[in-house]
């Protein structure tokens, strides 16, 4: 297996502000962040030879069809993907692979995802979700599910193997909230924007105990885009290129909800697919190697288990790294340098580009005031589903 | 020598205080307290918790009937008793009837199962009964009635005790009814509902019935009747010669409510849990009519008493409030969340899923012996294909392993305590923990499963397993 390495380059990129988008359609959106990473990369339309939209429960009439229409893309290959919420980055890895092929030269790819017109207050909890942790879908006959119940099963579990009270387990995760709506003061397209206390983590309403609403991310609207070329391309599109270095996805088989063996500390698909991850790019040591991440904090247990399974802390080590602001903006590995979905919510489809779009920024060291020192390998992680059963996306890109 | 082989008993988790009741209308206080089903469970869900009990430790493939009482079925039309013989897992063979219409309904179903094993059609013949009997609020029968669940295996052989005669008398009368449709039960003005009702039928079909047995009064240790309430029995008994306080009593009205077509069950069950060899017992069952049974309490009495089945679902209990009883019955219209509405299961889904859902049969690996729910064709661990047998974990333990108290997921009652449950013996399942005191679920707290309702839409009831602290 040869690998992805160094074969595309990312040579344009868009984003729209994420949050209640009321006055934007999908196609708003869309149009947006494409435009934005056309102007980027120099191109229009016209110079793209296939396309790939993520998005998953945004309700677009046709699979493909929407996004010919919307941006007037005539009688090109469009193909729609949808992996839960590591759709836009699996929506990235097909249009990569295509382009690494050498079919296509220049490849369009972008996630969006329009929630807030459901007049829903959090995600459609439906059939969609629960076929997998019940008997089998269309019958119903499932435990009752919601995002964060399942990931509180996660904090359960983690404070218990390594003897961590509610408190002290509470306020751990809650020093990684604070960190990264820190972060997010700095990041003028995300949700929220303002700094919050360990004190108002531990205050705020339950939602799934042990979480309580401030370690939940919130319920956005947005869309991320790409343009993707050819390595030897890259240079005639811009003079910094960011190329993949690294494009990784492993789906587990619902081990967690089946197999005694599975003790619910970790998420198995995130260091599985690390690990492919790091020898594809042939990283030795992630903890030094990568300069930055972007990960899938949807709550504070999830980014905290990403710590581990990705190998940035040891083992039961995340309370000691988190006590020494090792993974601040300032610190030794800064992760969610943009605020994470804390800040940005989590726009289903959306959220896997939005993270290639800050190291992207980072490596060209166009972050502003939360620029890292030093950013030259990112690594992305995007995770679908449950702690115990998901679809985990690990990109790493450097210059 | 055909009488009863096993019995078995459900009481929900949940009582009411019936002072909370008068005090929410500020109207008259009753005493005692009533039983009052979780809102995950219905007529079917107790009736198979009943059943379960009433089986255990025997070989449910010997059942060749079963015969479902209640005046509370889900359906007009589908059968509930073949749905709870499904959830118990019972040979497909087996005859399954609903007698409904009346709280005379068990000791029918009785009577017939009877008929069947003495005709020699049947050997083993499975009772059950269950009710859940809305009245309206504010009223006296909203007091007096309670939910329940009670089963018997009746057979031919290895009886703890023999139900030696029976007599039946039907009698036409609007005293309690509720027509087809309708939710809640009407009753005709309380003195004629007593006088020409219960007061005028039961004396009279006990009368006849001990004179065809050729037995007195006295030659009985217990005499059980129920009635709306212990009113209308305290004269009765009197009039027939029995003491209300001694032979009479009906000691569950203060603790359960009148549980419809199992209260006379429930009551017969609880006797026999305390009785002693040569024990006789009349069992007196009133609705449209009046049945009368005289049973023997035999040798085997003392090995079935050793389950204690009646005395745990009595014990074990904890307190709702009106409040929530009021919205587990949908008697009042609440606010709802703003989520998604509710997808409509697919009946051919439920079709297939039957052994494994319904049953809750997961799969054991015939090649490396894994256990996994639910079953799969492919075996998680050796990876080996269609190379299984179903595996039954209705009947097993399991322990927390994790768990979290939500309360975004939608819930008549909410939080929704969710855990990973692994099972004695291998297998993990996610489950819904019920009847349960949130503050008392930790990692590592006994679990194990109780059949209950989920979801219903455009008239497909959803039924699953919850597991819950062991009781």
């Amino acid at each position: 297996m040869e690998g992805i390495k160094d074969k595309v380059a990312i040579v344009g990129m868009g984003c729209t502000k994420f949050g209640e988008n009321w006055n934007m359609s999908a196609g708003d959106m869309i149009i947006d962040a494409v435009s934005e990473a056309y102007e980027d990369a120099g191109i229009s339309s016209k110079d793209v030879q296939a396309a790939w939209i993520g998005s998953f429960w945004t309700n677009l009439p046709a699979p493909s069809m929407p996004l010919a229409t919307i941006l007037k893309m005539k009688y090109k290959p469009i193909t729609r993907i949808e992996n839960m919420c590591a759709t836009a980055s699996d929506a990235f890895r097909n249009a990569a692979y295509a382009v690494a092929s050498g079919v296509i030269d220049v490849a369009l790819v972008l996630g969006v995802e329009k929630l807030k017109d459901s007049g829903n207050s959090g995600l459609p909890t439906d059939d969609l979700a629960m076929g997998n942790v019940g008997t089998a879908p269309g019958t119903f006959r499932a435990r009752n599910f919601t995002a964060p119940g399942h990931f509180a099963m996660l904090a359960t579990s983690y404070f218990n193997k390594y003897g961590l009270s509610a408190e002290e387990g509470r306020t751990m995760l809650a020093k990684i909230m604070v960190k990264n709506h820190h972060n997010g003061t700095m990041s003028p397209k995300a949700h929220f924007r303002k700094e919050i206390t360990v004190e108002q983590v531990l205050k705020a309403p339950v939602i799934a105990w042990p979480l309580g609403l401030l370690d939940c991310c919130g319920v956005s609207d947005g869309c991320a885009a790409a343009v993707l070329v050819r390595k030897d391309m890259a240079k005639n599109f811009r003079p910094d290129p960011v190329y993949i270095k690294a494009m990784q996805i492993a789906v587990g088989p619902c081990e967690g909800y089946m197999n005694p063996k599975h003790d619910w500390t970790s998420v198995k698909e995130t260091y599985r697919a690390g690990q492919a991850a790091y020898e594809e790019a042939g990283i030795k040591n992630p903890r030094k190697e990568i300069s930055m991440a972007e990960v899938h904090d949807c709550f504070s247990i999830t980014e905290a288990a990403i710590y581990e399974d990705l190998q940035f802390s040891a083992r039961g080590g995340c309370k000691e790294d988190v006590d020494a602001g090792t993974f601040e903006l300032t610190g030794e590995l800064p992760v969610n340098m943009d605020g994470g979905l804390k800040c940005f919510g989590h726009p289903i489809g959306a959220t896997g580009l939005r993270m290639v779009y800050e190291v992207y920024k980072q490596i060209q060291g166009k972050a502003g005031p939360r620029q890292v020192k030093n950013a030259e390998l990112g690594l992305t992680h995007n995770l679908g589903g449950t702690p115990g059963g998901c679809t985990v996306s690990v990109i790493i890109v450097g210059p | 020598m055909v009488g009863i082989k096993s019995f078995g008993v459900y009481l929900p988790y949940y009582r009411l205080n019936r002072a909370d009741v008068g005090k929410f209308w500020s109207s008259y206080q009753t005493s005692g307290e009533r039983t009052v089903a979780n809102f995950d469970e219905d007529t079917l869900t107790m009736a198979v918790e009943a059943c379960r009990d009433c089986l255990g430790g025997l070989d449910k493939d010997c059942v060749e009937r079963f015969y479902l009482a209640s005046t509370t079925f889900p359906y007009s039309e589908k059968q509930s008793s073949a749905l709870v013989a499904t959830a118990l897992d019972l040979p497909k063979q087996v005859l399954t009837t609903d007698i409904s219409g009346s709280l005379r309904s068990t000791s029918n179903a009785i009577m017939l199962a009877l008929d069947s094993i003495r005709g020699k059609s049947a050997r083993n013949v499975l009772i059950g009964a269950s009710d859940m009997r809305l009245s309206l609020p504010n009223g006296s029968r909203e007091l007096e009635f309670g939910d329940g669940a009670a089963a018997l295996l009746l057979g031919d052989s290895d009886v703890i005790a023999t139900i030696d005669h029976v007599f039946s008398m039907n009698e036409e009368i609007y005293d309690i009814y509720r027509p087809s449709g309708e939710k809640f039960v009407r009753f005709w003005e309380d003195r004629f509902v007593r006088e020409m009702g219960y007061g005028k039928i039961v004396p009279s079909a006990v009368m006849e019935a001990l004179k065809a047995f050729s037995l007195n009064p006295k030659d009985f240790s217990r005499a059980l009747f129920y009635a709306s309430n212990p009113g209308y029995t305290n004269g009765v008994v009197q009039k027939l010669g029995f003491d209300p306080k001694i032979q009479a009593a009906d000691s569950l009205w203060g603790l359960t409510g009148n549980m419809g077509s199992a209260h006379g069950l429930a009551l017969l069950a609880q006797a026999l849990e305390s009785a002693k060899v040569g024990d006789k017992i009349l069992w007196v069952s009133y609705g449209d009519g009046c049945d009368v049974l005289a049973v023997s309490v035999k040798k085997g009495i003392e090995q079935a008493q050793q389950k204690q089945s009646f005395k745990r679902n009595l014990d074990v209990k904890a307190f709702t409030t009106y409040q929530k009883y009021l919205r587990w019955r949908d008697i009042i219209q609440t606010d709802p969340p703003k989520r998604p509405r509710m997808e409509q299961p697919s009946a051919v889904a439920l079709y297939r899923d039957q052994k494994s859902g319904l049953a809750l049969n997961g799969s054991k690996c015939k090649k490396c012996g894994t256990v996994q729910y639910p079953a799969q064709r492919i075996c998680m661990e050796c990876e080996s294909k269609d190379n299984f047998e179903y595996y039954s974990f209705a009947d097993k333990q399991g322990k927390i392993v994790t768990f979290s108290h939500d309360n975004l997921a939608v819930s008549a009652d909410p939080p929704t305590t969710l855990a990973a449950v692994d099972f004695d013996g291998g297998g993990r399942i996610m489950l819904d923990v019920t009847d349960r005191d949130p503050d008392q679920i930790k990692v590592g707290t006994p679990v194990e499963m109780t059949f209950r309702r989920f979801r219903e839409v455009e008239g497909i009831r959803v039924y699953w397993w919850k597991s819950r602290p062991i009781r």
